[in-house]
């Protein structure tokens, strides 16, 4: 459904993606991995259509991905985009604007299980309650593609819980979701297939139950061959 | 449930319920939940658990009502077969690794019925 073709991407000297092609499809879960700068928010970016490549193209449903894309493919980005003064409910409110398959009976229950409330401003949120407030705003979507970059970081371990079960409740044979992390451990049980990303260029994509029956390893086992180091390393 | 990672996980969901329709936990002819509600009661992907149900259909397991979900054999003697397989399985392991060991399969028997014995003298049986 969301596909890319010989994509490249640079910033000034530097090779962000090189020259990529992949292709999701519906009813999976996907585990983007791969240490920092090695291209996977970048692609991400460009799947939305928020980063321009020099060559290659990405398509959703066949078509250039842009406005219209924007519409089913949720995107979460690392970075806080909301402003200060913004309480949790005006957030929703804001997204409720934008997304027409955002839904506020949703956003408020995400909200309550990651023990946030409507009421809290965002600048009062310490860094993992921001980040659980990201992830309520863009599960509350009833989109068709879900992009979350990095969406555990900086979250404990109970909440990481509530959002691989976020995530798990909106897996439909039509939705496709993918989680780009360094924390290669949290997704083992979720993800059926990992993209490896090395220095700019797709190193590997496979389905990882697959992996355990031919090769009896798992994604860490991968990781650690791919990149010379175990992950959580990197963080 | 603890996860070995680097093997197949629907190989530990099927393990799981198999032992659990082995020990009644699930009777004969329950309903299994929904490739939904299994992947979030065990936190797995919803793919990995659709290989669960395929896999236990293959072994005549369970089977499935169109439209109504995936259900467990009333078959009895299917389910005494299970728990003899599993049986079997739990030995040859055994055995393999006391022979790994370079013990002979005497000795293996000495073994287990020491080991009893000091469990019933310890009150842990």
């Amino acid at each position: 459904m969301l596909e890319c073709n010989e994509i490249m991407k640079t910033y000034g000297r530097k090779t962000a993606v090189d020259h990529v092609s992949l292709k999701l499809e519906p009813g999976r879960i996907y585990a983007m991995l791969g240490p920092n700068g090695s291209g996977k928010t970048t692609l991400m970016k460009m799947a939305v259509g928020l980063v321009k490549p020099n060559s290659g193209e990405f398509l959703y449903n066949g078509n250039p991905v842009g406005r219209e894309s924007r519409r089913e493919i949720a995107y979460m980005s690392t970075e806080p985009y909301f402003y200060g003064w913004m309480t949790a409910g005006d957030v929703g409110r804001y997204y409720g604007d934008f997304f027409e398959d955002f839904s506020m009976e949703r956003y408020l229950y995400l909200l309550d299980r990651m023990e946030l409330t409507p009421e809290m401003k965002a600048k009062a949120l310490s860094s993992g309650m921001m980040a659980k407030l990201k992830i309520a705003v863009t599960m509350a979507r009833k989109a068709r593609v879900y992009l979350l970059d990095e969406p555990l970081n900086g979250i404990d371990l109970l909440a990481r819980d509530v959002i691989i079960r976020s995530v798990l409740e909106e897996c439909a044979d039509d939705v496709a979701l993918v989680i780009s992390s360094h924390l290669v451990d949290e997704l083992e049980r979720v993800v059926d297939t990992a993209i490896f990303m090395k220095e700019g260029r797709l190193a590997m994509m496979g389905d990882i139950e697959e992996l355990r029956m031919r090769q009896g390893k798992s994604v860490v086992d991968l990781y650690r061959e791919i990149y010379g180091h175990g992950g959580e390393e990197t963080c | 449930m603890e996860y070995n990672t680097a093997i197949p996980i629907y190989l530990q969901v099927m393990t799981s319920i198999k032992r659990d329709i082995v020990t009644g936990r699930i009777k004969p002819g329950a309903k299994l939940p929904s490739v939904r509600d299994l992947a979030l009661q065990y936190s797995i992907n919803p793919n990995t658990v659709s290989r669960v149900y395929r896999e236990l259909e293959t072994e005549e397991l369970c089977f499935t009502r169109r439209g109504m979900g995936t259900f467990v054999t009333e078959d009895a003697g299917r389910v005494e077969k299970l728990r003899e397989d599993m049986a079997q399985e739990l030995v040859r392991e055994f055995l393999a690794g006391i022979r790994q060991l370079g013990m002979t399969d005497e000795e293996a028997l000495q073994l287990l019925k020491q080991y009893r014995e000091r469990e019933k003298m310890t009150g842990t049986a």
